[in-house]
């Protein structure tokens, strides 16, 4: 990956504890996965900042490459990948999302 | 256009103890898929989740399947 399309990438992920990758915004998610995430977030009451990949070719297909995680949205919590759709689902329905977004914050 | 069959088998390949289901949600590319698979054990869902996308990595990059609702786990 183009080393300019990196350092965009990891500092998109370390400008806000929690970041997004998702098609659309968080008003205007394009994609049921996209708007998923942003609902389980907004429902935990977090604070978090998104990037609409829709608007940006090379970071829709550098962040793929970054993460090795071929679909969008993609969660970054603290500049770490935490998952996408599913795995955000899976966390906030078994309970551990909260718990593991409030122990990062904190921290 | 990809049919549950083949997307079964390309798990299979990567997963060969794997019990998969595959539903079509519509229109043959948004798919759910469950795996259940031994091999999953001691990996967080992230590592198991990109076995799984490995599998189906050319399928996911042609857009072949656009949308992937994805399940995984371990046999009880």
């Amino acid at each position: 990956m183009d080393s300019t399309i990196r350092s965009k990438i990891e500092h998109l992920i370390n400008s806000k504890p929690i970041f997004v990758f998702m098609k659309g915004n968080k008003l205007m998610p394009q994609c049921g996965f996209s708007n998923n995430v942003v609902q389980i977030l907004n429902s935990l009451g977090m604070s978090f900042d998104t990037f609409d990949v829709l608007s940006d070719m090379e970071i829709r297909e550098g962040i793929k490459e970054y993460s090795n995680w071929p679909t969008i949205p993609q969660v970054y919590v603290k500049g770490e990948f935490m998952g996408g759709s599913d795995i955000l689902i899976s966390m906030y329905n078994s309970g551990e999302l909260k718990e593991k977004l409030e122990i990062a914050l904190a921290s | 256009m990809i049919t549950a069959k083949e997307v079964t088998l390309l798990i299979k390949q990567s997963l060969p103890d794997a019990q998969i289901d595959v539903k079509d949600m519509g229109g043959g590319d948004h798919l759910e898929v469950n795996v259940v698979s031994e091999e999953f054990s001691g990996l967080s869902l992230v590592q198991q989740h990109q076995l799984v996308y490995g599998a189906l990595k050319n399928e996911l990059k042609s857009e072949t399947i656009h949308a992937l609702a994805l399940k995984t786990s371990t046999p009880q």
